[in-house]
């Protein structure tokens, strides 16, 4: 079954720019799909479609059912508890503990004390982070950091998980394993991930699905691809 | 359940942002407690205007008095003809005897004085003394009654009461600008003090934004704030309130000048003002962080 339609998407920002032009793919549930293409390829829009930051400007855009085109602001949240975002630049809050940023995104939810507990000491439990549960993130090295941010965004078990570029800022080393904890989210959790990217390595290395962008056109959407120019 | 939590959750993000801008949230209170001061005092005082008001116009009455040459059946005729007026609500009628007695019963001077004096010679007159059903006519039904044949004199309270409510009316609208503009300076505070702890929270917002938090969710931490802002602004002004009129209701002895003019019994009418005042206090508190949440966080 399909967890994303896409349906002849066109996005152009108001400044002129089409960042995306006729798109339409499907995404099953499940999946582990890359998203590649060069800088200004339109791969953060792509991504931002599906969490309702930008809206399309032509087209459907359908995720877990919900015709996120037409889904009122006042209902984006809706959407939002359906998935988990992960960004290059972590975005945690350095006045709070690793547990108090993971437990943050259940309290903004309305979610009940014991079950917080248990969920984030899960999360942090499966991105390896178990052992840091009251350091700040200022005292977290990079890739640390950026752990803590899938915990958060997977803490409420979410349908979808959506990364853009979350290797972005670090090294080959501290990326794979990264990519190893989404890997074993993937797998464990059953959690779709897309995740856009122009680092060839992790591509090449972990053969998922690819989607590749040039200049907001869709190129290829291949199984067990690689990297191509 | 869910509501408490998510409620209890704003109270404590309200209080910790009072706290963490405390300079301008200060600011805030204060000027809310001069608002409020100003808006306690003016309902006081509004209030016990009106409430004397009404009580010397319960006391109003028309003196009616007839020419001395009036006999029984003129007395007779001049009764039906006030009895046919349509804001007569009541009269009773007086002969220079009754009236006699009443004056003798109310001085010694009076009393002696009277004694010396036959009916017939008496510069006392016959009188009516007529209550009117509406007091804002009573200058017409006034004049009606003069019109008729041997009616000398007609009096009420003419001028004393009218100059009274007047000068009250020009106080009261100047109040009434007063506190507008007070309020109007109070939300632009507080528009501000909102303003700055939404900025001072930017990055908190988005996240609660991308982790699904709800509108109201993410909007209610700073309406509470505006109202404990309110809240707080209303402690002093309540205890000035309270303290305040039980000492001036004491120290005049629950009236003014004379026995007319009555004070409104402390109790419950302090607790009853205090509410009101914290009411304003809370609500001017919400409408400017309402229109800085409307104003700096787009959702
Ligand atoms: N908010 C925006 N307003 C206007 N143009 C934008 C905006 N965001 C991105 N763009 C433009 O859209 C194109 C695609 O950008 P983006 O989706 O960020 O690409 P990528 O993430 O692949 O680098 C670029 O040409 C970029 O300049
Ligand atoms: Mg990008």
């Amino acid at each position: 079954m399909d967890l994303i339609r896409l349906k002849n998407v066109e996005k152009k920002y108001k400044n002129g720019v089409t960042a995306i032009y006729d798109l339409s793919l499907a995404i099953e549930k499940g999946a582990f799909v890359f998203v590649i293409g060069g800088s200004g390829s339109g791969k953060s829009t792509l991504i931002k479609m599906l969490y309702r930051e930008e809206k399309p400007t032509k087209g459907q855009v359908i995720v877990g059912g919900l015709d996120v085109a037409k889904l009122k602001n006042k209902k984006v949240y809706k959407l939002r508890r359906k998935l988990g975002i992960v960004f290059q630049d972590y975005r945690l809050l350095p006045k709070m503990t690793v547990y108090e940023n993971v437990a943050f995104a259940l309290e903004c939810i309305g979610e009940k004390k014991d079950a917080i507990r248990t969920k984030v000491l899960k999360a942090l439990e499966d991105v390896g982070l178990k052992n840091k549960v009251h350091e700040y993130p200022d005292n977290l090295s990079g890739g640390e950091q950026q752990r803590v941010a899938i915990a958060r965004a997977i803490v409420n078990d979410p349908k979808l998980l959506l990364c853009d570029e979350p290797t972005g800022n670090l090294d080959p080393e501290k990326s794979m394993e990264i990519m190893k904890v989404l890997e074993d989210i993937n797998k464990l959790r059953g959690t779709t991930i897309i995740m856009a990217t122009h680092d060839k390595e992790i591509v090449n290395k972990m053969k998922k699905q690819v989607i590749t962008l040039k200049d907001g056109h869709l190129v290829k959407y291949k199984q067990k691809g690689t990297y191509v120019e | 359940m869910k509501a408490f939590r998510m409620l209890g959750r704003s109270i404590r993000d309200a209080v910790k942002s009072v706290i963490r801008n405390f300079s301008l949230s200060l600011a805030s209170i204060s000027c809310i407690t001069i608002t409020l001061i100003i808006v306690a005092v003016a309902i006081i005082a509004s209030l016990n205007v009106q409430n004397f008001t009404k009580e010397i116009e319960r006391d109003m009455t028309i003196v009616v008095f007839l020419d001395n040459d009036v006999t029984e059946e003129e007395i007779k005729e001049i009764e039906t003809k006030i009895k046919r007026i349509e804001n007569v609500e009541h009269y009773t009628f007086y002969s220079k005897t009754d009236v006699k007695k009443q004056m003798q019963q109310e001085s010694e001077v009076f009393k002696t004085v009277l004694e010396n004096w036959e009916d017939s010679e008496s510069p006392l007159k016959d009188t009516f003394q007529v209550k009117v059903k509406e007091i804002e006519i009573i200058s017409k039904t006034a004049k009606t009654i003069e019109k008729i044949d041997k009616v000398s004199v007609v009096r009420y309270g003419e001028g004393m009461v009218d100059k009274m409510v007047k000068a009250f009316s020009a106080v009261e609208k100047i109040t009434y600008g007063v506190v507008a503009a007070l309020i109007l300076v109070t939300v632009f505070l507080i528009v501000n003090t909102i303003k700055l702890t939404i900025s001072a929270r930017r990055k908190e917002i988005e996240i609660m934004r991308l982790v699904g938090a709800s509108n109201i969710t993410i909007k209610m931490p700073f309406i509470i704030e505006g109202m404990i802002l309110g809240l707080f602004g209303s402690i002093v002004p309540i205890i000035m309130v309270i303290y305040g009129y039980f000492a001036f209701y004491r120290n005049f002895d629950g009236y003014l000048y004379s026995r007319l003019i009555q004070l409104i019994q402390p109790e419950p009418f302090v607790y009853q003002t205090s509410l009101m005042v914290i009411a304003i206090g809370i609500v001017v508190g919400m409408i400017g962080s309402a229109s800085a949440v409307r104003r700096y966080l787009k959702v």
